[in-house]
C-alpha cells in the first residue's frame, strides 16, 4: 500500500529511509523515525476518546495522553523534544528561552521568557500568567485531578490557592518570584537537580488571571500554543481551530499542520478501532492500543499489519513480593519465587510479544539511566529455573515449600492471568498461591496497598504495575521503591519495597544536578531493588498502536511516554 | 385529557384529574425512597461496610494519594457528616436550589439542583436535561418502527399461521430477541457505516430542530439494531394473543354477522391484543427514556444511558443520582400514561 507524503519535511524530520514522497506502510515506520514526513498544512485531523479527558485546565490534569494534547493549545515553560526515538527524552525550553538555571545548590531554579508571547486575544503572555497556573494548581480543593510536585517541592510556606490569596494581585506565593515580566524565579525546599521536569508540567501553561473562571476555566481555556476553542461541548466533543495570535517564529518545536482539530469523546472503544481501520478516524488519542477484536484482525492481515506501531511505554506490570509475610521475611524464599516465575507465562497473560517485553528489572530500557541487567536469569530460563528455586528453598529453610496468596485488582483480566499462571508455576516446586482478586479502585487505598491488611491477610505476591510520570529515573521509581512513602494508612504507591540501600541511593541520585550522574544513579537505584528480591519484574509494557493512511508526519514520542507526538501531526487532504 | 368512550363528561374528566393527582404524588412518594435507596447504596452501605469518609473521597482526588489532600476533598464533599445530614443537603438542594464554589467565584444551582459531579464539578441537571433528546430521540424513533413493525408481523403471523411468512418472521424473531445489541450494533457500523458508508458513523447525532433529514439519518441505524431487538418480542407476544383471540365465539359472530375480514381482525381481534401490549410497551418505553444503556454506549449517542454508564464507571454518585431520578421518573410517567389509555382500547376497563 502506497501512502504519499507531501513536502519533504525539514531539518528535524529528515531521515534517510523515510524522506521520499511516497512512503510506504510498514511495521513500526513510525517508531524511531518520522513516518511520511510533510510540512502540508490544511485539512481537520479527526480523534476519539473512549472516555473523557480528567480535565482540560492545565492547572488540572494528570492523563498521559492529555500532556500530549495539551501542547496544542498551551504553553509550559519547557517540553520534551519534538524527535522520534530517545532523542524525544531530552526537554527542549518552550516558552522559556533556555533549560533552567539552577543555584544555590539546585534550590533555586530560573527560567527567561521568549519575547513576542502571545495568547489568543492577543494579550501578551507574561512571567506572572505562569506563576499564576502554578499558583492555581496548588489548589487541590478545586482542581484535584493534577499531580502534586509543585505542592511538594515549592517552599510554599503554607500557600494553598490564589482564590484564598489576600494580595491585590493574587500573586502572594513567596515561592516563585517574577522581577519581571519575563523572569520566573522557582524556589524549592530541597535540591533538586531534576526540576526542568517540573517545568515541564501542564501547570506552567500561562493562565491570565483576569480570564480564570475557577472549576469553570476548561469550558474556555485561553490558548497560548498554535490552536484555540471553536468549540466545546463537556464530555461530548469538542473542535479546535487555528490561533491566529499564535507567532510560529517563537515556538520551533509545533508543527501546527492540521487546520482543524476535532476531539470526539465517550467513543465506544471497538467502534473506534473500526474506523481507525476503515480510515473514519485519525487517532485514538488515548495511546492505549487497538483493542482484542481488532488485534486479532490487524495482525492476521499483513495489509493492516503494515499500519503499526508497537510502542513502548514507560511501564512495568511487576509484582511485590512481600517481606511482610513470612516466610518471605527471609530473603532466599523471595528469589526461590524469582526463579521459579514462568516469565514468558507472565508475558503471556499481557497477550505475548506485543504486549511487551519480558522485563528484568523494573526501570524500562528507554528510559535514561537504564543498565542492562539480568540477576536471576530470567531471559536464559524463560520458564523459569526450578533447580534453582529448591535450592534458595533449602537455603532459606522451606525445602517443602510453603503457602501465601497472591492478590490482583479483580477488574483486569490480564492479572487474573498473571495470578493463575504464577500459581502454576510455583506449584513446581510446592509454593501454593491463594489467589485474592480485589476491587482496583481501592487496591491502594484499602488492600494491597495497605500494609497491615496485606500483611493480615497474607498477600505475600501483590500483582501491579507502575506507568512513569514522565521517563526518568525520578519520574519512575522514586514512589515506587523510596520505603519513605509507605504509611501505614494505605493509599501507598510503594506496595513494599523496603531497603536502606535503595532508600540511599534516591537520596544521592535526586540531589545531583548532573543529569549523567543522576541517570546513572537511577540505574544503580534499579539494580539495587532487584538485589532485595522485593520486585518480580513481569513485562515492559508495548502497545500496539494503529497508523492510518490519512495521517502524515507520524512518530512515536518516548519522551510522552510512547504516544504519537500530536503537535507534529498532520492529515493528508 | 379524554376519559373512556361515552360517559358524562364532567363526572369523568373529574375522575380522571383526581386519579392522576393521585398517581403523581404516589410517584413523588416513589421518587422519595428511590432517592433514599439509591443515597443509602453509595454512602451508607460501605460506610456499614467499614469504609471511612476518607476511603469514599479517595475516589475523587484524581490519581493523587496525598492523605492530608484526600481528607480535605472527604470533608468538601460532605462525607464526615452523618447520613441524614448528607441525604438533607442533597434533598434541600432540589428543594430550594444550592450554592457552589468554583475557585474564584460562587454558582447558584437553583431547583431543582441534583447537585453537581464529583470528578467533572458540572452542575448534573443541566447535562441530563442536554442529554435527553438524545436518549428520547433514539427510544421514540425505535419505539414506533418496533410496534408497528412487531405488530404488523404478528398480525400477519397470526393469520397466516404455518405458512412460510410466519415461520421465516418467527425464525428472524427469535434471532432478534437472541442476538444482543453490542453485537449487532458494531456489525451493522461496521458494514454499513465503515464499510458500505450507507449510514452515518457512530457517534454522529444532529438535533431534530437543526435538519430533521440529517436527526434521522445519523439515527437510523440506531433505530432499526434497537427495534430489531423489541419487534421479535413484540411479533411473538402479538401473535400469540392474536391466536388466542381469533379462536374466541366473538371473531367467530363478527365474521358470522358477515364484516369484512380486515374489521373482523383489525377491530375485533386486535383491538384486545393490545391491552398487554400497550402494558409491555409502556414499560419498555419508560426504562428506554430513563437511558438505553447498551445501544447508545454501542453506538458512542450522548445520551442518558452513555451518561449513566461513565457515571457508574466513576462512581460520580451524584450523576448516578440524577440518573436514577429521571430513569424513576419516566417509567411512572410511562405507566400512568399506558393506564390511562387502557381506557382508550378496551371500555371494560374503568380508571377509578
Amino acid at each position: 500500500m502506497g501512502l504519499t507524503a507531501c513536502g519533504g519535511g525539514n531539518a528535524t524530520t529528515n531521515n534517510n529511509s523515510n524522506n521520499n514522497s511516497n512512503a510506504t506502510a510498514t511495521i513500526n515506520a513510525a517508531i524511531g523515525k518520522v513516518f511520511a514526513p510533510s510540512t502540508k498544512k490544511g485539512g481537520t485531523l479527526r480523534l476519539a476518546n473512549s472516555g473523557d479527558w480528567d480535565s482540560l485546565d492545565p492547572a488540572d490534569t494528570y492523563y498521559g495522553y492529555s500532556w500530549d494534547f495539551i501542547r496544542l493549545y498551551g504553553r509550559s515553560l519547557v517540553m520534551f523534544a519534538p524527535k522520534p526515538g530517545s532523542a524525544g527524552l531530552q526537554l527542549v525550553p518552550d516558552l522559556a528561552q533556555s533549560l533552567g538555571v539552577p543555584s544555590d545548590n539546585a534550590k533555586t531554579w530560573t527560567y527567561k521568557l521568549r519575547p513576542g508571547l502571545k495568547y489568543e486575544d492577543g494579550s501578551p503572555i507574561t512571567s506572572k500568567d505562569v506563576k499564576y497556573d502554578v499558583e492555581r494548581s496548588l489548589d487541590k480543593d478545586t482542581f484535584v485531578n493534577g499531580p502534586t510536585y509543585f505542592n511538594d517541592w515549592l517552599d510554599v510556606q503554607g500557600y494553598t490557592s490564589p482564590y484564598k490569596d489576600s494580595s491585590a494581585d493574587k500573586l502572594g506565593l513567596k515561592a516563585i518570584e517574577t522581577p519581571d515580566d519575563t523572569t520566573i524565579v522557582f524556589h524549592l525546599k530541597q535540591s533538586f537537580g531534576g526540576f526542568d521536569y517540573f517545568a515541564m508540567l501542564p501547570a506552567t501553561i500561562p493562565v491570565p488571571q483576569a480570564k480564570d473562571t475557577g472549576i469553570k476555566y476548561k469550558e474556555h481555556v485561553i490558548s497560548s500554543g498554535p490552536y484555540m476553542f471553536q468549540s466545546n461541548n463537556l464530555g461530548k466533543d469538542f473542535t479546535l481551530v487555528r490561533n491566529p495570535k499564535w507567532d510560529p517564529s517563537t515556538d520551533p518545536n509545533r508543527t501546527a499542520l492540521p487546520d482543524k482539530i476535532t476531539v470526539q469523546l465517550n467513543v465506544n472503544a471497538d467502534d473506534i478501532d473500526n474506523r481507525l481501520l476503515s480510515g473514519d478516524l485519525d487517532v485514538a488519542i488515548e495511546g492505549t492500543g487497538l483493542g482484542t477484536a481488532a488485534q486479532g484482525r490487524v495482525l492476521a492481515d499483513q495489509n493492516l499489519k503494515a499500519h503499526t506501531d508497537l510502542a513502548s511505554l514507560a511501564r512495568t506490570w511487576f509484582a511485590v513480593i512481600n517481606s511482610d509475610v513470612a516466610p518471605l521475611d527471609n530473603i532466599d524464599c523471595r528469589k526461590a519465587i524469582e526463579y521459579a516465575t514462568d516469565h514468558e507465562g507472565y508475558q503471556r497473560a499481557y497477550g505475548g510479544s506485543v504486549g511487551g517485553d519480558i522485563a528484568t528489572s523494573l526501570l524500562p530500557p528507554q528510559i535514561p539511566g537504564y543498565q542492562k541487567s539480568d540477576e536471576y536469569n530470567f531471559l536464559g530460563k524463560p520458564n523459569g529455573d526450578t533447580d534453582m528455586a529448591k535450592q534458595e528453598l533449602t537455603k532459606c529453610g522451606k525445602p517443602n515449600g510453603f503457602e501465601i496468596g497472591v492478590s490482583y485488582r479483580a477488574e483486569r483480566p490480564k492479572e487474573k492471568a498473571t495470578a493463575e499462571s504464577l500459581q502454576q508455576a510455583l506449584a513446581r516446586v510446592n509454593i501454593k498461591l491463594d489467589i485474592k482478586p480485589f476491587p482496583l479502585a481501592d487496591y491502594a487505598k484499602l488492600y494491597a496497598g495497605k500494609p497491615d491488611f496485606a500483611k493480615s491477610n497474607n498477600l505475600g505476591i501483590m500483582i501491579y504495575g507502575w506507568g512513569a510520570d514522565w521517563p526518568d529515573g525520578f519520574g519512575f521509581m522514586q514512589q515506587i521503591v523510596d520505603s519513605r512513602v509507605i504509611r501505614a494508612a494505605g493509599g501507598n504507591t510503594n506496595l513494599g519495597i523496603k531497603s536502606p540501600v535503595v532508600d540511599g541511593l534516591v537520596d544521592q541520585a535526586m540531589a545531583a544536578t548532573d543529569t549523567a550522574k543522576r541517570n546513572q544513579l537511577w540505574g544503580q537505584v534499579d539494580k539495587a531493588v532487584m538485589d532485595t528480591a522485593m520486585a518480580l519484574p513481569g513485562v515492559w509494557s508495548k502497545t500496539l498502536l494503529y497508523r492510518p493512511d490519512t495521517v502524515n508526519n507520524v512518530y512515536v514520542n518516548d519522551g510522552l511516554g510512547g504516544f504519537y507526538d500530536y503537535a507534529w501531526m498532520g492529515v493528508k487532504s | 385529557m379524554a376519559g373512556g368512550p361515552g360517559p358524562p363528561a364532567t363526572g369523568a374528566e373529574n375522575a380522571v384529574v383526581r386519579y392522576i393527582i393521585r398517581r403523581l404524588l404516589a410517584a413523588v412518594v416513589l421518587l422519595f425512597v428511590v432517592s433514599i435507596v439509591v443515597f443509602g447504596i453509595f454512602f451508607y452501605i460501605p460506610r456499614l461496610a467499614g469504609a471511612t469518609p476518607d476511603d469514599l473521597a479517595s475516589r475523587y482526588v484524581g490519581k493523587t494519594d496525598n492523605a492530608v489532600q484526600v481528607h480535605e476533598r472527604a470533608v468538601q464533599l460532605g462525607f464526615t457528616d452523618p447520613f441524614y445530614v448528607q441525604y438533607g443537603r442533597f434533598a434541600k438542594g432540589i428543594l430550594v436550589g444550592a450554592d457552589y464554589n468554583l475557585g474564584p467565584t460562587t454558582e447558584h444551582c437553583p431547583a431543582p439542583c441534583f447537585g453537581y459531579s464529583f470528578i467533572t464539578h458540572n452542575p448534573v441537571l443541566p447535562e441530563l436535561l442536554d442529554r435527553l433528546p438524545v436518549t428520547m430521540s433514539l427510544a421514540v424513533g425505535a419505539a414506533l418502527i418496533w410496534l408497528f413493525a412487531g405488530v404488523a408481523t404478528g398480525v400477519l403471523s397470526a393469520i397466516r399461521k404455518g405458512s412460510v411468512f410466519d415461520r421465516a418472521a418467527m425464525g428472524v424473531a427469535l434471532a432478534g430477541v437472541s442476538l444482543p445489541i453490542f453485537f449487532t450494533g458494531l456489525l451493522s457500523l461496521a458494514v454499513f457505516s465503515y464499510g458500505l458508508h450507507w449510514t452515518a458513523p457512530g457517534g454522529s447525532f444532529t438535533p431534530l430542530e437543526n435538519n430533521p433529514v440529517t436527526w434521522a439519518y445519523d439515527l437510523i441505524l440506531p433505530w432499526i439494531t434497537l427495534s430489531f431487538l423489541y419487534s421479535a418480542g413484540y411479533a411473538r407476544l402479538t401473535r400469540a394473543g392474536m391466536l388466542e383471540t381469533m379462536g374466541n365465539d366473538y371473531i367467530r359472530t363478527a365474521r358470522a354477522k358477515g364484516l369484512p375480514e380486515s374489521t373482523v381482525v383489525l377491530k375485533h381481534g386486535l383491538r384486545s391484543t393490545l391491552t398487554p401490549i400497550l402494558t409491555i410497551f409502556g414499560l419498555d418505553l419508560g426504562l428506554l427514556l430513563g437511558g438505553a444503556i447498551l445501544t447508545e454506549s454501542t453506538y458512542s449517542l450522548p445520551g442518558i444511558g452513555k451518561y449513566a454508564v461513565d457515571a457508574i464507571t466513576n462512581n460520580d454518585l451524584p450523576k448516578v443520582l440524577g440518573v436514577t431520578m429521571v430513569g424513576a421518573l419516566f417509567i411512572i410517567l410511562a405507566n400512568l400514561l399506558v393506564d390511562l389509555l387502557y381506557a382508550v382500547i378496551d371500555p371494560r376497563v374503568r380508571l377509578s
